[in-house]
């Protein structure tokens, strides 16, 4: 496809499935490379939500490739095709890789309006229905580096029927194929990348004849999707993608759609993913909680130490109703029960005077200059700084996880990461103060 | 607030206690060295020395009610030069207290802000957002919003809270009326605002290290104004700002006022016009010789999409922008002109909170060049000409000029046109 310049290097295959390398040559002045396992800067609209780009200028270790929706692009179609130089120049990016992809992995799109010929996607004003040719128009006008191509992905619910998954694994092919006509026509398009995507549901020969079939095409790389995180237990994930990866060529990357968790980015990385969506540290910052997980594989039993508090009980904040803290900023329900063991939840009256940082040695903006305390009071103030300092912390700490996978991976320590991470709340020792 | 707390120097070790006194018989907590004055109005440009640094005058201070300027951090803020920024004490003092603010070695640890900070005594939002409130000699009672519990806010007590606070410069607690009552009970807030101003004075724990500002009352009657005026210049308060205004007066009123303050107040301590900050009121309340400025408009305009230029302001949210490739004003020098377009921030208003931090940056940055600008015309004492200029861009055609402007300017010998 296109230009070929991106190329993966494999450094390291363990137990011949989870893959250690890196992915160069990227972007159109194929300066960039982006290293595997890893995970894209979760935008919207090219924003890393809530920090504007000086402020994640300043963060280090960022991803080099940005990941935009076309869900928020579609509204700007017009607006773009004015424009004429793309996004990137539009929003304003700095030197990075751009990927568009079809659906923001962090807001749940409704179900039942794809046809034989459209995809839909849910903009901030309501649904747009995209044909192969609009889809097109607007990869023309957004000009990414690489993108996803138009696929029908409505199989993740359960109990979809063998028939809607079949069905969707043929209309995403026709739609790939129709893409990739498009796009070899296409000069704004010249030297982007095209990622195809791999349907089927949760059924085992779909999923094959999916990967099969899309490696087929001149493809630069793979979007596993439908693996969504609600709709499907890991183990079956793991198999699916384990029997997928095998299908797929190995000298492509593998982009897992829609999976974020760290235990559950272990094992699909296990199974033979390469990249992750990096929604998962914007929801953790959405229900106002900090990310806190150990990641330390280091043999300095001092630092192994480091990382943070019990969460389990986290929901003891219904223990006191009459607590003299206002409960206008305070975590709904639904907010605490999609709290994970992997994060603190800023909001809980405990935090209200506790003067550490949200993870002790942590080198980011908000850590090495803010107190729990201080978000806390941000959160049940409802202030718009909450959002800015606790992203600052989730990205940096998010991108720190990848990054000690990646040295596991290198250093025969997965098993021992895999514990770290899993490691139960109750066991830590930290004392307040 | 629910409590009085002594916190005036318990969290500093005696170690610090010592150093800090040191650094303030070298300097104390408030020196202005005014630079240049204009030899046409009342204009003038200071150097303010205050605990935290340095601040240059005319000043606008940003107001970061709750211990955070908005969704911008600390750092931006210092990044766009701001040297003084305002904590409003009601709502400090119920969230998060003021103990827990001491513990954290102040507001200025709390929030992590490097630079000054001033905060207000609390009465003004008292009046204005609760309810039921009822002012004594006492003070002022309220009930609690959060648990209805009733509270008295006496003199004694905003100070204490400020003192826990640790702002570089207190206001005292003063017995706020709207601005459009007249009759018996102005005179009487403004002979109270004296009383209380001595009983601030008192509280203060830390007068080596907070600046306790006294608030000129008054309302709109000249020789309430005058008393009040004659009464609390013969107190030693290192500043003096002009209060009771900026509440929906007439604007003729309103500049008369502050004009008479002006005149009446030493030359050399810093004069506070509280609550003002259109672009145009601060030119023209520089001219009748107001020092510092303060305003919550320039950053809550920001969060609705309302950019701040030379011109007057951009509502970026309308559809016109949608394909205006133009940084919000092509001649800011802020992160956010210098990044993004017109179009990109209308489009990302309607997707993320970022849009909101971006337009605050810019209208912050407008709010201290225009400051500086001023300023700089002071000091080259070519201010009437810079008011002139201003006022041709921010206005289409001289006559729409508000008259109260012209007739101020007149006043102090800037003629327009
Ligand atoms: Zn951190
Ligand atoms: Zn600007």
């Amino acid at each position: 496809m296109a230009s070929n310049r991106m190329k993966l290097e494999l450094s390291r295959v363990v137990q011949g499935r989870s893959r250690l390398g890196v992915l160069t040559g990227l972007g159109r002045t194929s300066q960039h490379s982006l290293e595997i396992p890893g995970c894209l800067l979760y935008t919207h609209l090219g924003t890393v939500p809530h920090l504007t780009q000086d402020t994640l200028q300043t963060l280090r270790n960022i991803p080099s490739v940005t990941q935009v929706t076309l869900n928020h692009i579609a509204e700007q179609q017009e607006v773009l095709e004015d424009f004429k130089q793309g996004f990137t120049k539009f929003a304003g990016l700095h030197d990075t890789v751009l990927y568009c992809s079809l659906y923001d992995p962090a807001a749940p799109c409704p179900t039942g309006f794809n046809t034989n010929k459209t995809v839909s996607v849910w903009g901030s004003s309501g649904r747009i229905e995209l044909t192969v040719d609009k889809f097109m128009a607007l990869q023309k006008t957004v000009q990414p580096d690489w993108y996803q191509t138009m696929a029908d992905g409505e199989t993740w619910q359960n109990n979809t029927s063998r028939k809607r998954v079949r069905k969707s694994v043929d209309r995403t092919l026709a739609h790939l194929d129709e893409c990739l006509l498009l796009h070899q026509k296409s000069q704004e398009l010249e030297g982007a990348e095209v990622f195809g995507v791999v349907q089927g549901g949760d059924i085992l020969e779909e999923r094959e004849r999916s990967a099969r079939e899309t490696a087929k095409r001149p493809v630069a790389g793979f979007c596993l999707d439908g693996f969504q995180s609600d709709s499907m237990d890991q183990s079956l994930r793991t198999q699916l993608i384990a029997a997928v990866s095998r299908v797929l060529p190995e000298d492509k990357p593998r982009l897992l759609q829609g999976v974020g968790r760290p235990d559950e980015v272990l094992d699909c990385v296990e199974a033979g993913v390469d990249l992750f969506e990096g929604f998962f540290p914007f929801q953790v910052t959405e229900r106002g909680s900090a990310l806190c997980f150990d990641f330390d594989i280091s043999s300095n039993p001092e630092r192994a130490g480091r990382a943070p508090p019990a969460v389990l009980e986290l929901n003891d904040n219904q223990r006191d109703p009459a607590g003299d803290v206002p409960q206008n900023g305070d975590t709904n329900p639904e907010d605490q029960a999609s709290v994970t063991p992997f994060e603190i939840n800023l909001k809980d009256k405990r935090y209200r005077d506790d003067f550490r940082p949200l993870v002790e040695g942590c080198g980011c903006y908000c850590c090495t200059n803010h107190q729990r305390a201080y978000l806390h009071h941000l959160l049940v103030t409802n202030e718009l700084l909450a959002g800015v300092l606790l992203m600052i912390h989730n990205v940096v700490h998010y991108q720190g996880f990848f990054s000690a996978l990646r040295e596991a991976l290198a250093n025969d320590k997965v098993e021992l990461l895999k514990r770290r991470i899993r490691r139960p709340r109750d066991e830590q020792t930290e004392s307040k103060e | 607030m629910a409590a009085v707390v002594e916190c005036g120097g318990d969290t500093n070790t005696k170690e610090k206690h010592m150093s800090l006194k040191k650094a303030l018989s070298v300097a104390s907590p408030l020196t202005l060295r005014i630079v240049a004055e204009c030899s046409v109005t009342k204009a003038r440009a200071c150097d303010l020395i205050l605990p935290h640094g340095g601040v240059i005058t005319p000043v606008f201070m940003p107001v970061g009610t709750q211990g955070t300027m908005k969704g911008i951090t600390s750092d931006q803020l210092e990044g766009l030069g701001c040297q003084i920024c305002l904590g409003n004490t009601y709502h400090l003092g119920m969230r998060p207290g003021p103990e827990l603010i001491s513990k954290a070695n102040g507001l200025h640890g709390f929030m992590k802000w490097k630079r000054n900070l001033l905060t207000d005594s609390g009465g003004f939002q008292m009046v204005s957002l609760v309810e039921l409130s009822e002012v004594t000699e006492e003070g002022v009672k309220f009930k609690s919003p959060y648990d209805g519990k009733e509270i008295l806010l006496s003199p004694e007590e905003s100070i204490s809270i400020q003192n826990c606070l640790g702002s570089d410069i207190m206001m005292q607690l003063d017995d706020v009326v709207s601005s459009t009552v007249t009759g018996p009970r102005v005179e009487e807030a403004m002979h109270r605002s004296i009383r209380w101003l001595d009983r601030c004075i008192a509280a203060n724990q830390n007068p080596d290290k907070q600046n306790l500002f006294a608030i000129i009352q008054g309302g709109l009657n000249a020789e309430l104004r005058k008393t009040c005026l004659d009464e609390m210049t013969k107190r030693d308060v290192p500043g003096f700002a002009i209060g009771g205004l900026s509440g929906g007066e007439e604007k003729d009123d309103f500049w008369q006022m502050v004009t008479l303050s002006t005149d009446h107040l030493p030359r050399e301590k810093p004069r506070y016009l509280m609550g003002v900050g259109y672009a145009v009121d601060l030119v023209v309340c520089v001219a009748l010789g107001c020092d510092m400025f303060d305003c919550v408009f320039p950053t809550r305009t920001a969060r609705f999409g309302s950019a701040l230029v030379p011109w007057g302001s951009l509502q970026l949210r309308q559809k016109q922008f949608a394909k205006d490739f133009q940084p919000i004003d092509p001649n800011c020098h802020c992160p956010t002109c210098k990044t993004h377009s017109r179009a990109y921030l209308h489009a990302l208003f309607r997707n993320d909170t970022a849009a909101m931090h971006h337009v605050t940056i810019h209208n912050i940055f407008y709010q201290l060049t225009l400051m500086h600008s001023v300023r700089q015309s002071i000091i080259e004492d070519r201010f009437p000409e810079f008011v002139r200029t201003f006022m041709k861009r921010m206005f289409p055609s001289p006559d729409q000029y508000p008259g109260w402007a012209v007739d101020a300017l007149a006043s102090v010998n800037v003629t327009l046109d």
